[in-house]
């Protein structure tokens, strides 16, 4: 049975002004997180997949947002910034990509925990916040953490810092818990405990957690469920196995194959030809992705792309999917091997 | 044949304090690395921050003060103090990490490739635009890209311009630190297969430093792992891949993420299993001030630090 509604976002669209004109970097995208899951959003800079999670915690303070966003039933898209506050670092949470800039350089680590606590439960005197810090710091794997919580952020490594922003983030018990490229500062060691921590908490706390990242490595070990964002929209949402194992997208199966594979060598790697479009100049009509795989034929695209249900709760949007092939590779194979939904 | 050849290489940094501002300690952040890398191939430096494993390639480049130890390249040593200095500058160059930052954002392209072969060769302004026009087509940028500034470009079109410049003065080795892992990984994609064509194309060794095990892997013909400023295992990628004798080397391979969701409940098994390994045996393998023993051969071609044992 599945797990219950968390996060339910309808037809969200993010817009930026740039000369007098709004342009979408959030084109239309509707996502659900449930309880106890880990929702991966992929794509490369510039897909929206930040704009995303900024807009799903109000971060924004000069884009124009379209759409629902219902948390526990209650649109986070029509609330007030008071409203806002009383949910951000309580029912909800982000942990940010950078650990240098998220904190605070002139504040104690256990001043800077102390600050969120004091936010959502004003009754809390300073050594119960000072020894509940502690605690959080012990319990996100920090060495003695009654000497850390007096110190300053320069004094700690870069994976210290981070656990010390997760910390942060889930001093209130969060429902939902927004990973913003958690592990891209870190070591590869340090990367493995914090994802290894990031999915204990999430098993403790039976939250949901929306895990943003380019790393598709990250993504096979983290993620429940795939959502791969291209130029603003999703193109294809997924179990975490179905994207791996049978992508149908051509953007994801070029994705994949054009990560440097860790079990097997090959000579060459894939490479998507020409770059993201810029929010400006991209087609706001027909597939995105038309531009970047041009030996397909025109035909083969839909002029209004939408997500196609390939499989039980596979999606897949615009319909060249069926006909995409490798340029290098051929094409009768290819169109043999794509499993039609 | 050893193209270049480190023996012993020690790099300390002194940390000063106190009133007189003397020295009171240092930092050895390279601390007795040896190795060689052999021409035509495409050696990989692998570590986590901290390690020193870009201070050993900027040392080679001569960008850092050596404490201890010596370099060669082909037969000349690099850091004699005595007689003449050999300049061997123009047969090593440079590839850097972040293509933002590496290219100075207020000149135009001709002049930040033209810059090594204006310092090593005199040519008129007619030669200069036509060689720089080359250099770029080399790389798959239109040469008419010449009078464009560095923001006009993508950050893989940039690391290409850097890849220009770098071979600007036809060098015999390239040092690239890190030169993907602040980009996409479909530009990383793009930027590695150039490297293995221009290599190819130009008879290049290739010195290779990076964190991310995946595109090492995918590079390079040998790997050294380092440590806290020592080398504590090198080998064929395949030896180090398939066959990790370091309990640290083991703990990096076991922290790649599997790209196959499939494996995900074994892989973690996998890991935890390491790491508990690791820190079990964590006095096996490291002295009493957790540094790395002396690399012993155990086959032709792979060494691993182990302890002196009777």
């Amino acid at each position: 049975m599945l797990s219950q509604e968390l996060l339910k976002i309808n037809n969200l669209s993010t817009s930026f002004q740039i000369d007098e004109e709004y342009y979408a970097a959030v084109d239309d995208v509707s996502l659900t997180v449930r309880e106890n899951e880990v929702l991966a959003i992929v794509g490369e800079s510039g897909s929206g997949k930040s704009a995303t999670a900024f807009s799903i915690m109000g971060l924004h303070n000069r884009g124009k947002i379209e759409g629902e966003m219902l948390f526990q039933g209650q649109d986070l898209a029509k609330l007030s910034t008071s409203e806002m506050n009383k949910i951000r670092g309580k029912d909800m949470s982000m942990i940010f990509q950078d650990p240098l800039t998220a904190l605070n350089p002139l504040m104690e680590i256990g001043v800077q925990i102390g600050e969120v606590l004091l936010l959502h439960n004003k009754n809390m005197s300073k050594t119960e916040r000072r020894n509940y810090a502690i605690e959080l710091l012990g319990r996100v794997g920090i060495p003695r953490p009654e000497r850390v919580v007096d110190q300053f952020p320069h004094e700690l490594s870069g994976g210290m810092r981070q656990r010390v922003i997760i910390a942060i983030a889930i001093a209130n018990q969060p429902k939902l818990l927004i990973a913003d490229e958690p592990t891209t500062a870190l070591d590869v060691t340090i990367q493995a405990q914090i994802l290894d921590l990031i999915q204990e908490l999430k098993d403790d706390l039976n939250s949901g957690v929306i895990l943003i990242t380019h790393d598709l490595g990250v993504v096979a070990e983290m993620a429940d469920r795939v959502a791969v964002m291209y130029a603003g929209q999703i193109v294809e949402e997924s179990d975490v196995e179905s994207v791996f194992v049978n992508p149908q997208h051509p953007y994801t199966r070029s994705l994949l194959s054009s990560i440097p594979a860790t079990d097997y060598a090959q000579d060459r790697l894939h490479v998507i030809q020409g770059i993201v479009p810029s929010l400006k100049h991209l087609p706001r009509t027909g597939c995105r992705f038309k531009g970047r795989i041009p030996w397909i034929d025109d035909d083969a695209h839909e002029d209004h792309p939408v997500l196609h249900e390939v499989s039980e709760g596979h999606f897949v949007r615009c319909t060249c999917y069926q006909h995409f092939y490798f340029p290098d590779e051929n094409k009768e194979d290819q169109a043999n091997g794509v499993t039609e939904g | 044949m050893a193209l270049l050849k480190v023996d012993d290489l020690k790099i300390h940094f002194p940390i000063h304090g106190g009133i007189l501002n003397r020295k009171i300690d240092e930092v050895k952040a390279v601390d007795g690395v040896s190795f060689e890398v052999r021409e035509g191939e495409t050696y990989g430096l692998v570590g986590e921050s901290g390690s020193g494993k870009t201070t050993t390639g900027k040392a080679v480049m001569g960008l850092n003060n050596i404490t201890d130890g010596d370099i060669y390249f082909e037969d000349s040593h690099l850091n004699a103090k005595k007689g003449k200095k050999v300049d061997v500058r123009n047969d090593i160059q440079m590839i850097f990490q972040d293509p933002y930052s590496s290219l100075n954002p207020r000149k135009r392209v001709i002049d930040i490739v033209a810059e090594p072969i204006r310092n090593y060769e005199k040519l008129s302004k007619d030669e200069e635009k036509k060689r720089v026009q080359e250099l770029l087509e080399r790389v798959g940028i239109s040469s008419d890209s010449i009078m464009k500034y560095p923001h006009e470009f993508s950050g893989g079109q940039r690391q290409r311009i850097g890849v220009a410049r770098a071979i600007a003065l036809n060098p015999k080795l390239i040092i690239a630190d890190e030169p993907v892992s602040a980009l996409d990984v479909s530009v990383q994609a793009q930027v590695l297969n150039f490297l293995q064509d221009i290599q190819k194309e130009m008879d290049l060794t290739l010195f290779f430093i990076a964190h991310d095990l995946g595109v090492i892997k995918h590079m390079c013909d040998r790997i050294g792992i380092m440590y806290q400023g020592r080398l504590v295992e090198e080998g064929l990628t395949e030896e180090i891949f398939n066959n990790p004798q370091h309990i640290y080397t083991k703990r990096l391979v076991a922290a790649i993420p599997d790209v196959d969701p499939r494996n995900r409940e074994k892989h973690r098994e996998f890991r935890a299993q390491i790491k508990e390994e690791y820190q079990q045996s964590f006095y096996d393998y490291f002295n009493e001030e957790g540094l790395a023993f002396n690399l012993k051969q155990i086959t032709d071609t792979h060494k691993v630090a182990l302890p002196e044992r009777g």
